[in-house]
């Protein structure tokens, strides 16, 4: 993975000192609180419920094992112990006292970590797939020019002050894994006929209270141009977005409002000035940073492995975890292997320190001591040997990072809502954990098959509910939190957004409505047909009489007793 | 007589900001003798009389103003103000940039508004070179912060080379 030269590791440190200073100079009253405020979100800071909350990033999705223990010792020492992985790669610790953070922030610089841009109105962490390097259907590894992404956006002195903030994914697969139709730009990497890699441009895509699915502003751009045209992209946008309301604030507002071929335009006449120029990546600078992905020292193996067949064959639980939780890679004899943090009774993407060490221990032992965090928040080793599998699964299992449910139905994407996050209108992981509560025949789940369920506790969709097969979206009725139940949504290469599937429900009601749902996906699917393309093929109305149907009824039937009187 | 900060000293300076008085038409309002930063409805309105009093007026912009039309005259305005109403209104900085990059303009360019000190390394960077601070903010502070970093990663109005255009960044090497 990337590692920080001498000019990284300077502009790191030099951010340190200077939100240190800021700090102090907030804490002697130099600084306002609203003055103060943009600059500690720039550095991952938010003021929340009960504490300040702190995002640490993970760009796009890399992490080493010696990292990973720097975070845990940090959640030890100055939080409670857990810190939570978020749907952008990113790490949250929730306890972390203000007056700390410098020395966090200190702290993880010498690990060649940092917060910056991790929250506010400027250039977020660029996301990515979490199988960058490894995925047999990869096209284009994405993470040299995610790099190079990252290090141009890095104190951009343009666009820290953006109409809102904006984020950038890039997938380089067959299959999309970044969700890039709901960022502000997505980028798709592919090659052309002759092997240049080459980039579909995306844009105006973004879930939050106004969903919509980005447009293709740029087919083919050259990967070279990508600095230069994402500049004339985000020129028009700061220059042109929206600043009077926070709520139409996203360039998807803009582009929107102009329309696709209008945007395009003023983006193309502002690149024209800039193609070409020395914002072009050169050949250098690419080769420079892609020899930070070469592949590891792989060993020559079989594709099989007598052990390892011998136990799938003896032991259903492990050839669920197998079908479930580990993944194809491009290189024989090696599986990519996530490790769930989705086990029963834990609020989704949480970990504690000690597993953190341990996963760090695993990654030493079986990946390279490098990791991922997926943006479904789990985390992945990304190349264990397959002879491996049967005693990384026991030792996954004894650390509870084994649930072998990756990709069904409790494996929740969630965010952490109104117990802990200031915007939330209502509470998220309490309903997740209700329904891994209910759903915990992992007969039933694997029967029920692939199923996205994402829970968001308010409109900014920080869970993605808008793209899971059952989105559940926290709503404020009256100071009452109620549920909005979406169906159909889906990431991937054909990303759609969920339909409203009728009025709210009480949060003591969700797991009888995902029974309800899944009940009439049962009773309907056709061989081999997953929840969601029962839903487009059957449409809402049986789901919507399975939930609304007797309650509809009961109000019908009350209303003819008082009518009769 | 106003404080301003260029080239990371404190200069003293006679330029005032008129701001357009309410119901005033731009070609009425009146510009007192002495160093005037007009807004720009002012200047279009009054361009020709402003001929006579060379040196005397500057023009200070909004995010909403339309440059393109009188772009060939910029070279005639011995001062560029750019207002940034509120410090996290970030249009100021690509307006600036604009100007420099694409307008070509070579003069003085000055931030006015609500110029705060964590901002100042920034606005250095897109084309300003000249900054007025806010009445609130401390000269003395500010002039501490002109330069947190002591590289950039991407090109701006100040050096147009990214880092890797700049540097030699031999793997896992040395600052060269």
């Amino acid at each position: 993975m990337y590692r920080y030269d001498d000019y990284d590791r300077a502009l790191v440190k030099a951010r340190v000192d200077q939100f240190r200073d800021q700090t102090a100079r907030w804490q002697a009253g130099e600084l306002g609180d609203e003055e103060f405020r943009p600059l500690r979100l720039q550095n991952g800071l938010y003021m929340q419920r009960h504490a300040p909350m702190l995002r640490i990033a993970v760009p796009y999705a890399m992490i080493s094992a010696a990292q990973l223990r720097v975070l845990a010792a940090i959640a030890r020492e100055e939080d409670k112990g857990y810190a939570h992985f978020t749907t952008r790669h990113n790490l949250q610790y929730n306890w972390i006292p203000m007056a700390r953070v410098p020395e966090v922030l200190a702290r993880l610089a010498e690990v060649e970590m940092h917060a910056i841009q991790t929250s506010g109105n400027c250039i977020r962490n660029v996301t990515s797939d979490q199988f960058s390097g490894i995925a047999p259907d990869e096209v284009v590894d994405t993470r040299p020019l995610a790099e190079i992404i990252r290090q141009w956006s890095t104190f951009h002195p343009e666009f820290a002050f953006l109409p809102r903030k904006f984020k950038i994914a890039v997938h380089g697969a067959e299959r999309d894994r970044a969700v890039v139709q709901v960022h502000d730009i997505g980028l798709h990497l592919y090659r052309d006929d002759k092997g240049e890699v080459l980039a579909r441009v995306w844009v105006g895509g973004g879930l939050g209270r106004t969903p919509i699915l980005g447009e293709i502003i740029h087919e083919g751009l050259p990967w070279r141009h990508l600095l230069s045209y994402m500049e004339a992209i985000i020129r028009v946008y700061n220059l042109e977005g929206r600043r009077d309301n926070p709520y139409k604030a996203r360039i998807k507002i803009l582009v929107k409002a102009l329309g696709i071929e209008e945007f395009r335009r003023k983006v193309d006449a502002e690149w024209a000035s800039l193609k070409d120029g020395p914002a072009t990546i050169t050949d250098a600078e690419l080769a420079r940073v892609s020899a930070y992905f070469t592949a590891p020292a792989y060993a020559q193996l079989p594709d099989t492995d007598a052990d390892y067949e011998a136990r799938l064959a003896s032991d259903k639980a492990f050839a669920r975890w197998v079908q479930q939780n580990v993944h194809a890679h491009r290189v024989p004899g090696y599986r990519a292997v996530t490790l769930s943090l989705k086990a029963k009774g834990q609020a989704p993407g949480d970990i504690t320190d000690t597993q953190m060490d341990a996963v760090a221990d695993l990654a030493d032992a079986y990946s390279f001591g490098e990791l991922r965090s997926s943006h479904e928040q789990n985390l992945v080793l990304s190349d264990v040997e397959l002879r491996k599998l049967p005693e990384l699964f026991d030792k996954a299992k004894a650390l509870k990072l084994a649930s072998s449910t990756v990709g069904l139905l409790t494996d929740i994407i969630c965010c952490p809502g109104g117990d802990f996050c200031d915007l939330a209108n209502a509470k998220s992981i309490p309903i997740a954990k209700a329904i891994m509560e209910r759903f915990d025949d992992l007969d039933y789940l694997h029967d029920i098959g692939e199923l996205d369920l994402n829970i968001s506790g308010c409109m900014n969709a920080c869970g993605h509910h808008h793209v899971g097969h059952i989105g559940v979206l926290g709503v404020d009725k009256n100071d009452e939190e109620w549920y909005q139940v979406t169906i159909g949504g889906r990431q991937g290469n054909d990303t759609r957004l969920g339909k409203v599937i009728g009025p709210s429900f009480a949060a003591a009601d969700m797991p009888d409505v995902v029974t309800k749902l899944l009940e009439t996906y049962v009773s309907l699917r056709e061989p081999e047909e997953r929840f969601v393309e029962t839903v487009v093929r059957v449409g809402l109305d049986p789901f919507k009489l399975s939930v609304y149907g007797e309650s509809a009824r009961d109000r019908a039937n009350k209303k003819k007793e008082a009518e009769n009187g | 007589m106003a404080e301003i900060l260029k080239n990371g000293q404190v200069h003293s300076d006679n330029w005032q900001v008129l701001h357009l008085e309410a119901d005033t038409d731009p070609a009425a309002q009146t510009v007192a003798p002495g160093q005037w930063l007009v807004p720009f409805n002012v200047w279009v309105a009054q361009r020709d009389a402003f001929k006579t009093r060379a040196g005397e007026i500057g023009v200070w912009l909004s995010a909403t103003d339309d440059l393109n039309a009188v772009a060939a005259e910029f070279a005639a305005w011995p001062l560029v103000a750019i207002d940034f109403p509120k410090f996290t209104d970030g249009r100021g900085y690509s307006i600036a940039w604009r100007l420099r990059n694409h307008h070509k303009y070579t003069g003085e360019l000055r931030a006015i508004g609500n110029v705060l000190v964590d901002q100042l390394f920034f606005m250095l960077r897109v084309g300003f070179d000249t900054l007025a601070l806010d009445p609130k903010v401390s000269t003395e502070i500010a002039l501490k912060h002109l330069t947190p970093f002591p590289d950039t990663y991407q090109g701006s109005t100040d050096n147009p080379e990214p880092l890797f255009r700049q540097v030699d960044r031999v793997l896992g090497g040395a600052r060269s």
